[in-house]
């Protein structure tokens, strides 16, 4: 699979389409899964590691699906490779930074992504566009119950599926969405919420998943806890809180401007400018001008400019995208002029 | 530092005194939840689970801390202490091992301890049918909770269904 050809476009979670895109960016599950004849990762010398990946590799390049998968051998890859997959959320942090023999198949829409060889034999992921979790669901089930046909899976009868982590035992299942929240960031509305949802034991995260950094008022809001409810309850857990959230964020998106329009239209002017002129930006600064710019184009205050274009340029301009475009390495200061050049470039072309 | 019941780092300290003995707790956000929600789970047993901290407060005629750091999985050789420390498992086999250290940890990281999803389609068929009924009373209690009667009767007769099934197996 040549990376190159997806540094040109920027995959399913970021199409932009689907139900409440305005808000929701996009619907994940993923899925934890071990083999039983092997032992975890963590007691998984070199040869059992790499005999997990061969099997795993072979397994995915004949299951049948509806579309190619191509299998990208992680270990061989350079950092900047890597560095490019977890841009796009392909590949996990883990398993970029992790050693040994290691994987990931990727459907051509990006919408599947199984990686080898994380913190469990197998991490399948299954992205949709907007808030659409029955359809992750449905797909992810499928592919999962193909798997089962042609490998035994570490399994409980008390504790299900069998994880080296216990907070991911039982169903081994992380459903997640990714939420656009500038409006409740902004009044300080979000913390509320976030305190809210902990006390429904769903968890809050920023963009690249723990610890990172919330940037561009990116909020992701998935279960805590695997064991002992049904994937359909914890489905249906998040399906019902989100539509809350979702009425909220508009609701003071709808009372900023209603209030204070004239302030609310600068603002995402300039930012729309900053944008369009800048000789030399930050990759932190052009996520938050991209999230005030992606509010005002939901709000009407910019007119000449479309959510796909907007959230292609949230990930063209991350830093290892940025060097894949340039086919160069940068340095932090050559990136932030590249990174101004690229945006008033493309910008000018819309 | 590492979160003690996995391997995330430590964000939050918990200082707390019980019975006298002062215990220090470092978890990382996703485990101090639980915990900050329900401070007796510290004192009262494994809830925030088999530190050494807790030693002194247990009382609920558990193995003794040291004791369970003796513990060893006979399948991969990891010991109890060494999954405290990283917060990961060495194999499937761990869970058996380990379970009785276990289970008040995932009671508390899940509040529940039977998994009650999806299942491989190699599990024997009357097992099968146990899930299928641990899934339905399940739904049954939610049915209730969220006052659905007309779902909660026809949960009520699948489970019955299911039942008689599992019993007359079980007769002949
Ligand atoms: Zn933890
Ligand atoms: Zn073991």
């Amino acid at each position: 699979m040549d990376l190159n050809d997806l540094a040109r476009s920027s995959g399913e979670w970021l199409k932009g389409t689907g139900p409440e895109s305005d808000i929701v960016m996009s619907s994940r599950i993923r899925l934890a899964r071990n083999l039983s004849q092997f032992p975890f990762l963590s007691r998984a010398d070199d040869g059992v590691r790499a005999e997990i990946e061969r099997m795993m590799r072979r397994h995915l390049q004949e299951l049948e699906l509806k579309g190619h998968l191509n299998y990208v051998d992680v270990n061989a890859l350079e950092g900047l490779d890597r560095q490019f997959l977890v841009e796009r959320q392909l590949i996990s942090r883990e398993l970029a930074e992790s050693h040994g023999s290691r994987g990931v198949g990727i459907s051509a829409q990006e919408n599947l992504s199984l990686m080898v060889n994380e913190e469990d034999h197998l991490r399948i992921q299954v992205f949709q566009s907007g808030f659409n979790l029955e359809r992750c669901w449905e797909e992810i089930n499928r592919v999962d119950d193909l798997l089962e046909e042609r490998v035994s899976y570490a399994f409980s009868e008390q504790l299900g599926y069998l994880t080296a982590c216990p907070t991911n035992v039982g169903t081994g299942i992380r459903v997640s969405v990714l939420l656009h929240l500038p409006a409740l960031v902004a009044t300080r509305e979000a913390q509320k919420v976030f305190h809210a949802l902990q006390k429904i034991h769903l968890t809050v995260r920023g963009l690249y998943g723990e610890g990172s950094q919330a940037m561009g008022d990116f909020y992701q809001i998935s279960n805590q806890v695997t064991l002992g409810k049904s994937e359909a309850q914890l489905l249906k857990n998040l399906r019902d809180v989100i539509p809350n959230i979702l009425e909220y964020e508009r609701r003071v998106r709808n009372q900023l401007i209603k209030e204070n329009r004239p302030a609310i239209h600068d603002k995402v002017a300039r930012a729309y400018g900053t944008l369009r002129s800048a000789q030399a930006i930050s990759s932190e600064e052009t996520m938050q001008l991209l999230s005030h710019v992606r509010m005002g184009v939901n709000l009407g205050l910019i007119d000449d400019l479309d959510i796909p274009i907007v959230n292609e340029l949230f990930i063209q301009t991350q830093p290892a995208h940025l060097q894949k475009l340039r086919k160069s390495h940068l340095e932090s200061a050559e990136r932030n002029s590249a990174r101004a050049a690229y945006l008033r470039e493309r910008l000018a072309r819309n | 530092m590492k979160c003690r019941n996995c391997a995330k780092v430590a964000t939050l300290h918990i200082t707390e005194i019980v019975k006298g003995v002062v215990q220090e707790h470092h978890l990382c956000e996703d485990c101090a939840k639980p915990f900050l929600e329900n401070p007796h789970l510290g004192a009262k047993s494994a809830g925030v689970p088999a530190g050494p901290t807790t030693g002194g407060a247990t009382s609920s005629g558990e193995a003794p801390v040291d004791e369970q750091d003796r513990l060893i999985c006979p399948a991969c050789e990891l010991s109890f202490r060494e999954f405290r420390n990283q917060g990961r498992l060495g194999c499937s086999h761990c869970y058996t091992a380990f379970q009785e250290e276990l289970l008040p940890l995932l009671e508390n990281i899940h509040g529940d301890t039977q998994h009650c999803g999806k299942y491989p389609k190699r599990v024997p068929e009357d097992n099968q049918r146990q899930f299928k009924l641990i899934k339905l009373r399940n739904e049954l209690r939610e049915a209730i909770a969220e006052e659905s009667y007309e779902d909660a009767a026809k949960l009520r007769d699948q489970i019955q269904q299911l039942e008689n099934q599992l019993s007359g197996d079980a007769t002949r």
